[in-house]
């Protein structure tokens, strides 16, 4: 039986008076990929927020078999690495002190960069892209290039699972695959990943896909299952068809 | 680069800095002149040097020393908010420590029996001549006798550390930016509407009040130097300590939490050094605009670096731009002298201004 990475149960999530999330639980197999798809407004974001425990909710979140608000934060921190959706970043920032600043949990406070960091550092850049622009400032970047750094700087965190809020947001198809590419090594390394993705071919990548509607699961299965391509139907109103197509699985709108 | 750059920068500033202080003690009522023949010659007659050596050690240099103090704890301050609140627009009086100081000033001038007597006495700078513009008479809440002085200054700093507790209070704590924004906007106004009710009050208090609003570095002395140096060099110590952890939060809130970055305490120690570096600087000069929103821009334009150096260089930025304005000051309409908070929100205003009109044509602004 494949161990769990993430966790959680009978979670409810608001913001303000509205609840958000209504009696979600979930478990994420370890060193997988699964991925979460609902049309808008599902709750998909808070939910991977309550995940990261950056959210307040009521029920538990479990993170590789211990209780999330147990561990300290800069344990959490150094275990758990979140890209947020339209993460900003200050633009004076050149784009390897943006990248560091993933090395945060790491780093005792007001130690300069250690050999790990920076070594951390330049293996991230690299492999999102991003090295031949480390001296470059964040507003000198374009907006799928900015995407990159903060792709890396989530992956210079090396964390054990990683949290992925529309990493593709701004990518172009080719820097799509890259990503892809990014994700394949991550997962050989035995790193949990969980994105939350609009793009349903993309998501159809996974190994897993959790489906939401109304700030409910409704299914969570492996994204090949034939009750998981019914359930993702369902939940976008039957107004997609899904393929197969050149030995993967694509979504069309109808 | 980046650090060459910033390096420069730093060293430019320190010798601008330097001969700024050289320029701001030759400059004033007494020419350096008639200032320069005493001090060169002792002998020849010892009351003449008494009263250059005077006019130099006890009113010019702590003055000037002073100016640049202050600036420095504006322009830290400023770079401290802009990076807490990560708004580039954003200013250290934005916690409604300025309105704060204000109430308290008034609050004191008003509660000390008014302002005419008070201020009387007072003479301007350089043994009287070059006093502040006001019907020909130096009026100001700084150069009273050291206890009122003391009161005012007190008052000052009670006042701006009162607002921004207020400010604290009705944002209900630290954790969330734009309600800690807001709150310092409507303690603004709120405290900014009681100062003129109590000047309503006590009108004998409003031509002191004025010199305080208007900013004015006249009368500072020694002690006010060091007041502001102390502050200024452990509020450097909490900035150094705290810039990475600014640097985190430029990632935005829940990013800076997912890296486990003490968000709440962290805040708190940012507007606690905010109040201090903020109500020293107004306490001991008033109410002087621009230099901590300007300073940190003015930086910026010349280097994109983290918050370590930037809080730094932006404070020694400060420093030369309040020597810069308050020599300006001393020397446009000699042996008068301008209020120097009016000219660093004009020279300041401008600079914005300027700022934003490139901004808009080259698409990348600063603002």
């Amino acid at each position: 039986m494949t161990p769990i990475a993430v966790s959680a149960s009978h979670i409810f999530a608001s913001f303000g008076n509205t609840e958000i999330l209504h009696d979600v639980s979930l478990a994420l197999p370890a060193g997988r990929w699964s991925s979460i798809v609902g049309p808008n407004g599902a709750g998909k974001s808070t939910l991977l927020k309550v995940l990261a425990g950056l959210l307040p909710c009521q029920g538990q979140v479990v993170l590789l078999g211990q209780p999330l608000h147990s561990y300290p934060a800069r344990a959490r921190a150094q275990t758990l690495a979140w890209l947020g959706q339209n993460e900003s970043a200050a633009d004076d920032l050149t784009v390897w002190d943006v990248v560091m600043l993933g090395r945060l949990p790491h780093q005792a406070w007001l130690a300069a960069p250690s050999e790990a960091d920076r070594a951390a550092v330049e293996m991230a850049l690299k492999s999102t892209g991003g090295w031949d622009w480390r001296a470059r400032t964040l507003c000198q970047l374009s907006g799928g290039e900015r995407q990159r750094v903060l792709l890396a700087r989530a992956l210079a965190v090396q964390a054990r699972v990683l949290l992925m809020d529309e990493p593709l947001a701004n990518l172009d198809p080719p820097h799509q695959a890259d990503w892809l590419g990014v994700v394949r090594c991550l997962l050989e390394s035995g790193v949990t990943v969980v994105s939350v993705l609009h793009e349903i071919s993309m998501a159809l990548r996974a190994d897993h896909l959790l489906i939401m509607a109304a700030g409910r699961v409704t299914h969570f299965g492996a994204s090949t299952d034939a009750a998981t391509h019914r359930a993702l139907q369902a939940v976008f109103d039957h107004r997609i068809t899904i393929h197969p197509l050149a030995g993967q699985w694509v979504a069309l709108p109808k | 680069m980046n650090l060459r750059e910033a390096s420069l920068l730093g060293w430019g500033l320190l010798l601008l800095a330097l001969g700024l202080t050289a320029l701001g003690v030759c400059v004033g009522s007494a020419g350096f002149e008639n200032l320069l023949q005493p001090l060169l010659n002792p002998l020849q007659d010892p009351d003449q040097t008494a009263m250059a050596q005077q006019i130099v050690w006890d009113i010019r240099l702590p003055r000037t020393l002073g100016a640049w103090a202050a600036g420095a704890l504006l322009g830290l301050a400023g770079a401290l908010a802009q990076g807490l609140f990560r708004n580039p627009l954003a200013d250290p009086f934005l916690l409604g420590s300025a309105s704060g100081a204000s109430l308290g000033v008034a609050v004191a001038l008003a509660l000390l029996g008014g302002a005419v007597d008070m201020l009387g006495s007072s003479a301007g700078s350089d043994g009287g001549a070059g006093g502040m513009v006001g019907d020909g008479l130096a009026f100001t809440v700084f150069g009273t006798g050291w206890l009122t002085r003391l009161g005012l200054t007190g008052a000052a700093f009670v006042g701006a550390v009162l607002a921004v507790l207020l400010t604290l209070a009705l944002s209900r704590g630290v954790q969330h930016t734009l309600r800690l924004l807001l709150a310092g906007v409507v303690v603004g106004v709120v405290l900014g509407a009681l100062t003129q009710l109590v000047l309503v009050w006590s009108p004998e208090s409003l031509q002191a009040m004025q010199a305080f609003m208007l900013g004015s570095t006249a009368f500072v002395g020694w002690s006010a130097c060091a007041v502001m140096a102390l502050t200024w060099a452990l509020s450097s110590v909490a900035g150094a300590l705290l810039a990475r952890l600014l640097d985190g939060l430029s990632l935005g809130e829940a990013t800076a939490r997912s890296l486990g970055l003490p968000l709440t305490s962290m805040r708190l120690a940012l507007v606690t050094v905010l109040a201090l570096a903020t109500g020293a600087a107004v306490a001991q000069t008033g109410l002087i605009a621009f230099v901590g929103l300007a300073a940190p821009h003015l930086v910026r334009a010349r280097v994109k670096t983290t918050h370590g150096r930037l809080i730094f260089l932006s404070s020694l930025m400060g420093g030369v731009l309040l020597i810069a304005a308050d020599t300006l000051a001393r020397w446009l309409i000699a042996p008068q002298e301008l209020p120097v908070g009016v000219l660093t929100a004009v020279l300041g205003g401008g600079y914005l201004l300027w700022l934003m009109h490139r901004g808009s044509h080259s698409g990348s602004g600063v603002i």
